[in-house]
């Protein structure tokens, strides 16, 4: 397995205000990570990191072996969509456009193609006229997704996808997400525990520092230490069909 | 009397300056609106009025002193909003009522030119000249083709920076770039509106057509037609009103604006009403 992300004692502060400290992990080929913590735990920290948008204060990230700035062209990333300016005027397609390398030069009818072929696979193909502003929030996220998808990144890092989904919507994403992984690295951040301990192959506990690794099992144990509190874990059934 | 009107020289004038400066603001208002950064062209427009009190003072073309003064003011609030986002509302107040004051200062501080205030603050478009049409046709020109060129890049930024950034788009430099070009359309709508009331040209064609609008394109196309239409309706009703031109232009563009907000609403009312 090659490692796609190797994290050596990063720490981040903003302003002396330590936000992240000594993490050390490792993602490779194909996982598919959830990272979970309370909000302010340093989550969305960590993707800017990983992106290259912040630099680390100490240690070192290693994305394909490399700066993360110089892997971004490896990487798709989803941001929050729950806050995503929707007001644009701009429909789904021309906005799916903008994830093509080729966007800024000349596409190419070949890269139209693979972005019909991406929007058919994301069940979002028939809304390639419509403007933004009158998605729902779950078709919102899909074009997100197929906007970062398009330019066939190694590894995808989506931001909150499940806040403000209802829990069919969940069941879809994951189904469409474990689709897209089997090509790629996954690597997504939440707030919601129940999603990610259920869905996702792996968990990484973030608060300021790692709780558990990737490797570790979800304990009752380990959500208290995360959260500091007593947590009760409600069990999402998910009909095997 | 409509014949005389068209016929007059400076009503002439007066009315290419018009198209002239509704065009510019065509081009640039949208991305003032959807990036949402009136604000800093309100402050860009006022810090002008320094250049104008310089030039003035120094018996210098005054379009000058505001072309260079507007650079700089676009170039310091870009960093400022770039680099030290905290300080960037303050940074803008602090520049726009700076630039007005020293504009003021040297103005009173020149002889025979205190009159000349008040057009600069409220727009003098019935004595607009030949030269000064040439230099906005030449910034509108200017301004098309920074849009062919830059036009995807723009749009990406306004839609969605930090995408735009980790697809490889140089985000600062655009954004630098787009309030340079905001800076001189303000010199243009100065000369029409003055520099009071060039947000309102700048921003509300743009603003009544957003809601509708499936793209920026289609954007600017409808927000040009909605500033030649307000500006043209404005300069007549001034004529046969004998009521400052500049004012009763942002009159009509403010109302054009109140319809549709009103038009919308009624389109809408049983659902949830969000103007913006």
């Amino acid at each position: 397995m090659n490692p796609i992300i190797e994290i050596k004692n990063l720490s981040f502060a903003y302003q002396n205000e330590p936000v992240l400290q000594d993490l050390n992990f490792t993602i490779n080929e194909n996982d598919f990570i959830g990272i979970v913590g309370p909000n302010g735990g340093g989550k969305s920290t960590l993707l800017k990191l990983i992106l290259g948008l912040l630099k680390p204060t100490e240690g070192d990230i290693k994305v394909f072996d490399n700066t993360p700035a110089k892997s971004r062209s490896m990487i798709g990333y989803v941001p929050q969509f729950a806050t995503f300016n929707q007001d644009f005027p701009i429909n789904v397609y021309d906005t799916i456009l903008m994830g093509l390398p080729s966007f800024y030069n000349r596409i190419k009818k070949s890269d139209y193609q693979h972005v019909d072929e991406i929007m058919k696979q994301l069940g979002i193909d028939l809304l390639r006229d419509k403007s933004i502003r009158h998605l729902s929030g779950g078709e919102m996220q899909k074009v997100l997704i197929a906007r970062a998808l398009v330019s066939d990144p190694k590894l995808l890092l989506l931001d909150e996808p499940t806040s403000s989904t209802d829990p069919h919507a969940e069941d879809s994403l994951f189904d469409l997400l474990k689709n897209i992984s089997k090509d790629r690295a996954i690597l997504l951040v939440s707030h919601d525990i129940g999603f990610v301990t259920h869905y996702v192959q792996k968990v990484i506990c973030l608060n300021k520092t790692l709780v558990c690794h990737p490797t570790e099992k979800m304990t009752p144990e380990i959500i208290e230490k995360l959260y500091g509190g007593t947590f009760h874990i409600i069990p999402h059934h998910k009909v095997d069909s | 009397m409509i014949y005389q009107m068209l016929t007059s020289t400076f009503m002439q004038h007066a009315f290419i300056g018009a198209f002239l400066a509704s065009l510019a603001c065509g081009l640039i208002g949208p991305f003032v609106v959807v990036k949402r950064i009136g604000y800093i062209a309100g402050g860009i427009s006022h810090a002008v009025l320094g250049g104008v009190g310089l030039a003035l003072f120094f018996h210098q073309n005054p379009m000058y002193g505001a072309i260079i003064f507007s650079i700089l003011a676009a170039l310091l609030i870009g960093f400022v909003s770039i680099h030290l986002k905290q300080y960037e509302d303050v940074m803008i107040s602090a520049l726009w009522s700076f630039g007005m004051a020293i504009g003021i200062i040297f103005i009173s501080k020149t002889p025979g030119y205190q009159t000349d205030l008040m057009s600069y603050l409220f727009g003098n478009i019935l004595m607009i000249s030949i030269k000064e049409l040439y230099l906005i046709l030449g910034i509108d020109l200017l301004l098309i083709l920074f849009l062919v060129i830059t036009y995807k890049k723009l749009i990406s930024i306004c839609f969605d920076q930090e995408f735009a950034y980790v697809r490889g788009v140089n985000t600062s430099f655009y954004y630098m770039l787009l309030l340079c070009m905001i800076a001189l359309t303000c010199v243009v709508l100065i000369q029409i509106v003055g520099l009071i009331l060039v947000i309102a040209l700048l921003s509300l064609p743009a603003a009544s057509i957003k809601p509708q609008a499936l793209s920026i394109k289609q954007m600017i196309f409808y927000a040009s037609g909605i500033g030649v239409l307000s500006s043209f309706t404005g300069l007549i009703l001034a004529y046969f009103l004998n009521v400052p031109a500049g004012s009763m232009i942002i009159l009509v563009v403010v109302m054009i604006f109140f319809l549709s907000v009103f038009v919308r609403r009624k389109k809408t009312l049983p659902s949830k009403v969000s103007i913006s």
